[in-house]
């Protein structure tokens, strides 16, 4: 199978030409004892219980369109992975981030931090409920805007697993303009980044959802 | 086909980052060292914006599997550390050094720029072990002391990532099929 990972150069995503190794990855020759074999664990104990829900972390409501975004981690062969750790991070609904180094000059909401952080379940299920995160401009080049993403970071049953990535919405018109969505050279794996409307999931008068799932990449022993 | 990377991005710092994450072991524990450095990229400036993930065996050996590290709960060794850098480049940890022949530490870079992270490991100066450790003697002898950590007290070391560039640190594949 291909890799369907980004190169770490690729010059249309301005920051990369000074941060990307330039010299070739060496493979590694784990013995069965490596550490990179094996994941970090966490438990229910050390997470909150609203932690994965980001439309309550204040006092009152965000403003937006309410979503809730489920989906399962998997492993390369598509079994479910369970009590893995997913985090998440996003624009509120307005395409701005509570964060200093921010300058985008669209409205701080202060009922939306933005962060959440679950445990998948023994199917390998998360769910968030959140906000529908707005389109960002950013400096990369003139008129450049980011489309609407919710950023996942990912814990599999090996440290090679570790996935940090994008979740996209379906049809946004921002996808062709943007070089980090383009910075994966298949067009199926770009695909994969992108949830699908899911109505099965929706809450009458209350919510609409979107589905995503995370397979992640073969370990050395998988491979 | 699994899930592609994307870069972590600038604006992580309300999410990732947490009070405990530099600390693997609190620094009162009896065998703690520390081991800082910095991200550096191709020009070598500092990175303000990178997320440094380590992780190990205890100082048996033994892989931590009863969690801890987000809230440690009476724990005293979680195995796991995350620390972002500052305005300098800089990221520390207080650990303690694991076991085994060849004692190593995982790590994973994260930052605005790396559509995926790189993953090195971080070995310790003088250990005889190294010579034959079968992960090390693959990388080029000429390469090989950008793993090695710089031992700068009793207890205390320095690890610098260098992402490109003359002095570029040794990263491993990560893509496995
Ligand atoms: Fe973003």
């Amino acid at each position: 199978m291909t890799d369907p990972n980004p190169p770490y150069l690729y010059p249309p995503y301005g920051s990369t030409p000074l941060r990307a190794p330039s010299r070739p990855l060496v493979m590694p020759s784990y013995g069965p004892d490596a550490i990179e074999l094996v994941s970090p664990v966490f438990g229910h104990e050390e997470l909150g219980l609203l932690d994965n829900d980001l439309t309550r972390q204040h006092s009152g409501d965000p403003i937006g369109e309410r979503i809730i975004v489920t989906g399962r981690v998997l492993d390369s062969g598509g079994r479910p992975v369970p009590n893995a750790l997913v985090e998440i991070w996003q624009a509120n609904a307005a395409g701005r981030y509570i964060h200093l180094r921010e300058q985008h000059p669209a409205p701080l909401d202060p009922n939306f931090t933005g962060a959440g952080r679950c445990l998948t379940d023994a199917d390998g299920r998360y769910r968030f409920v959140t906000v529908k995160p707005g389109a960002y401009p950013w400096g990369n080049h003139h008129n450049a805007w980011r489309p609407a993403h919710i950023h996942f970071s990912v814990f599999g049953t090996a440290f090679t697993q570790r996935l940090v990535t994008q979740m996209y919405f379906p049809g946004d018109p921002l996808f062709a303009y943007d070089p980090i969505f383009q910075s994966i050279p298949d067009e199926k794996a770009r695909e994969r980044l992108v949830s699908r409307f899911d109505i099965d999931t929706t809450v009458p008068d209350w919510s609409l959802a979107y589905q995503w799932d995370i397979v992640l990449g073969a370990t050395p022993t998988e491979a | 086909m699994s899930t592609p990377s994307q870069t972590v991005g600038p604006f992580f710092g309300y999410a990732l980052p947490y009070a405990d994450g530099p600390y693997v072991v609190p620094e009162w524990h009896p065998d703690s060292i520390r081991i800082r450095g910095r991200v550096l990229d191709g020009a070598g400036e500092p990175l303000p914006d990178a997320l440094v993930e380590i992780w190990q065996a205890d100082a048996d050996g033994n892989v931590a599997r009863g969690g801890g590290a987000l809230r440690r709960a009476g724990k005293d060794f979680s195995g796991f550390g995350r620390c972002g850098t500052d305005a300098a480049g800089n990221f520390w940890f207080s650990t303690i050094k694991p076991g085994g022949p060849a004692p190593y530490i995982a790590v994973l870079v994260f930052a605005r720029g790396l559509l995926k992270p790189v993953a090195t490991r971080i070995y310790f100066p003088g250990e005889p072990g190294n010579a034959t450790d079968p992960v090390l003697s693959a990388v080029p002898v000429d390469r090989r002391d950008t793993l090695v950590a710089v031992q700068e007290g009793e207890r205390s070391y320095r690890f610098d990532v260098h992402l490109r560039g003359e002095q570029e640190t040794v990263f491993f594949e990560r893509y496995f099929g």
